[in-house]
């Protein structure tokens, strides 16, 4: 059979046939890149953040991550130290340590030296309380009007510390869904910095690294089944995804899960479902029912409105359902790409 | 979260179900004009929770959903000229033109952009002086205001690179279109508590009597809705066809006053293309002749090409006037996914298939 004929071969992902701002949103459109271009092209499977690879006598776990945030500078952060947050968050997500980034950096002509030094200052501070450093990393400028300013690529190893590895095909009927604290905050920060949109009160990232709680809930003994951060797409597409690549069905109670009062106002007045909104510090956790309470008593010595949010239902077609207020029970299914603000 | 809370509060919401299903002898079939009501029946699952023969049909109130084709050709044809800024609301950006979207469009090249409000492509317009800013004035009455505002701004602050690509839609035209029609299955209307906020209740007393049909002016939370279903119950049980405010924290009777002159100070009633309908006479808004400077269909003349209604498996039109549910659409998830709307009520998340694939796909 010629090369032309194998099922792989890229099908155009819509009629348009070109990438769009929703390909880049964390939902379907993203699935669809990764599942029907990427994915075959290079031979590997696509349902964890990082990857593990076996080292001498060792296990290695190694991820890679872009950040294209804008503006640079949130409340609650800045590219800088998201950038070395998120790859830290990947490794921990396969259960592993963090031990050692590097970082390329394309920058846009024009764009004030100030602002470079600030990023890096802020990434260099991010690093040194993760406990890893920036060993190597790469510059590229490109002419004005061709980035936006900044743009940075982490990518980071780290040492495989959890027993079993983290991933989907571990989660079993009747584990617990933990989610390690309140939601929806990254995205509602940004959101309103970005456009000029004022509350009462300053609505700040939670951008901040979670590998720390990981360790904890891996030292004490926790039997941890999958892990994922609730990043682009929220806690729910994050579920979904699992639940999906499982072939399990999940059930949350949306009553369990907490939104602070100023974001869930944010959320009703731009008609954003808090759900799919992105986090920078927050995580859920598949872990065995036995090991439930345990898990819950280790995330809220650091976050009081962690949760026990829901239950793997058992084997299915791999569904989040979310059970309403009122007993209602509704499909959660993944946005095609990015939530965008409602009209009235 | 004041006035969300409490009317999202299970004990209340369970008691005035149990009063309905006290009240209902009989099927009722019930249409909710909004689609912000179609979203939150839904995201809630109160059509699950009402008593056995009590259907809620989901109305065309959706205006991204009801924009012509036409219409958003338009806006890509100005968004492609070079130096122009098309800005929009996040939900139409997404909506199918005859071709493409604003967003197949934005990834060719077009100047898209999203704002929350009109009155920031205004300020856009002043930050870009050498640019062309159009807002895509999509929305009902309750849109108009502020859509409204931001032509008498540019046009008192004198912002002559602002125009605005009018494409609002009144709700009372198409309600007796609905109402007026054959096969007409409705036997209440919840009426759209923000657009009765603006308008008040004037033109439904006439609309209610002319039908027989009563209308109850309905907010957005789950108590709102069911206390606008049990009033319409209530209503359809004694016989009577009124108008009812169930929405009294928000809705004066005769709306708001300075609203309403702002917007008869800058529109006009015209007739208007429905997606899915056809046209209805005077249930749109265009500009006045002492503001057509600012009417982007006027500077770019050569944009709006005439409508072509598309024929195919899709039956939006149906959707949209309650005479069938999404599921009973042959390309209803199918050929029609939020990815590849075949036609509008897919793609905005108040359309009424949309909501329906995201909520209630199981079922179907």
């Amino acid at each position: 059979m010629s090369p032309e004929f194998t099922l792989s071969c890229p099908l155009p992902l819509d009629a348009s046939g070109r990438v769009q701002i929703g390909h880049g949103g964390g939902g379907r459109l993203t699935r669809d890149l990764i599942e029907r271009i990427f994915a075959p092209a290079f031979g590997s499977r696509a349902d964890t953040d990082a990857a593990v690879l076996a080292l001498g006598g060792g296990q290695l776990a190694m991820t890679t991550d872009s950040f294209v945030v804008q503006p640079l500078f949130f409340p609650g952060g800045d590219i800088g130290s998201l950038a070395v947050h998120g790859t830290v968050n990947d490794l921990a997500m396969a259960g592993a340590r963090p031990l050692a980034l590097a970082a390329a950096f394309i920058l846009e002509e024009g764009l004030p030296l100030e602002t470079v030094a600030r990023v890096a200052a802020s990434m260099a501070e991010a690093a040194r309380r993760c406990g890893v450093r920036i060993l190597t990393g790469d510059t590229k400028v490109v002419e004005r009007g061709r980035g936006d300013g900044l743009f940075i690529t982490t990518t980071g190893v780290g040492a495989l510390v959890a027993p079993a590895p983290l991933e989907p095909s571990r989660v079993e009927a009747g584990d617990a869904l933990l989610v390690s604290g309140d939601i929806a905050r990254h995205g509602i920060a940004v959101m309103a910095s970005r456009e000029g949109l004022e509350f009462e009160s300053r609505i700040e990232s939670d951008s901040a690294p979670i590998h720390e709680e990981v360790m904890t809930l891996i030292g004490e003994g926790v039997e941890l089944h999958c892990l994922r951060d609730c990043t682009r797409g929220g806690l729910a597409t994050a579920l979904i995804e699992i639940a999906g690549a499982a072939q399990m069905d999940f059930q949350v109670d949306e009553q369990q899960i907490a939104v602070r009062g100023d974001v869930r106002a944010a959320c009703e007045l731009l008609g954003f479902d808090p759900l799919y909104v992105a986090n920078e510090g927050r995580f859920a956790a598949i872990v065995s029912a036995g090991c439930a309470e345990r898990a819950l008593e280790i995330l809220r010595r650091n976050r009081p409105e962690a949760a026990i949010i829901g239950t793997v239902l058992g084997r299915g077609s791999g569904r989040l359902t979310a059970k309403g207020p009122l007993g209602a029970v509704r499909v959660l299914d993944l946005l095609s790409g990015e939530q965008l603000p409602r009209i009235c | 979260m004041k006035f969300i809370d409490e009317y999202r509060a299970a004990p209340a919401v369970l008691s005035a179900l149990e009063r309905l299903r006290r009240l209902a002898t009989r099927p009722w079939n019930i249409m909710e004009i909004c689609g912000g009501q179609t979203h939150a029946i839904l995201r809630f699952g109160i059509d699950q929770l009402l008593p056995e023969g009590l259907r809620l049909i989901h109305g065309p109130g959706c205006p991204v959903c009801v924009t012509p084709a036409s219409l958003i050709d338009a806006a890509i044809a100005m968004a492609r000229t070079p130096g122009v800024i098309l800005a929009s609301f996040g939900d139409m950006i997404r909506v199918p033109g005859t071709r493409e979207s604003l967003a197949e469009a934005r990834s060719a090249g077009a100047g898209v952009r999203i704002v929350e409000s009109p009155l920031a492509a205004v300020e856009m317009a002043r930050r870009h002086p050498d640019a062309q800013v159009v807002f895509f004035g999509v929305g009902f009455e309750n849109t108009a205001p502020a859509t409204a505002l931001a032509v008498s701004l540019a046009a008192r602050q004198r912002v002559q690179n602002f125009s605005m690509l009018a494409a609002h839609v009144l709700v009372p035209p198409a309600l007796e279109a609905i109402l007026g029609a054959e096969n007409c299955q409705v036997d209440g209307i919840l009426a759209a508590g923000h657009v009765c906020a603006v308008e008040g209740e004037r033109d439904y007393t006439r609309i209610a009597a002319r039908y027989g049909t009563p209308i109850v002016v309905t907010g957005f939370e789950p108590l709102d809705l069911l206390c606008g279903i049990l009033a319409c119950v209530r209503q359809l049980e004694g016989g009577q066809a009124k108008v009812e405010n169930a929405y009294r924290r928000a809705v004066r009777p005769a709306g708001n006053a300075k609203a309403q002159a702002l917007v008869r100070e800058v529109y006009e009633p015209a007739d208007a293309i429905w997606r899915g309908i056809g046209l209805i006479p005077a249930s749109g808004l265009r500009l006045r002749e002492a503001y057509s400077d600012f009417d982007a269909l006027l500077r770019f003349p050569s944009a709006l090409r005439e409508d072509s209604m598309q024929a195919g498996p899709c039956l939006a039109g149906q959707v949209l006037q309650g005479i069938i549910e999404p599921p009973a659409c042959p390309a209803f998830g199918q050929a029609c996914t939020p990815d590849h709307p075949l036609g509008a009520p897919m793609v905005s998340a108040e359309g009424a298939c949309s909501a329906f694939y995201q909520y209630k796909r199981h079922v179907a």
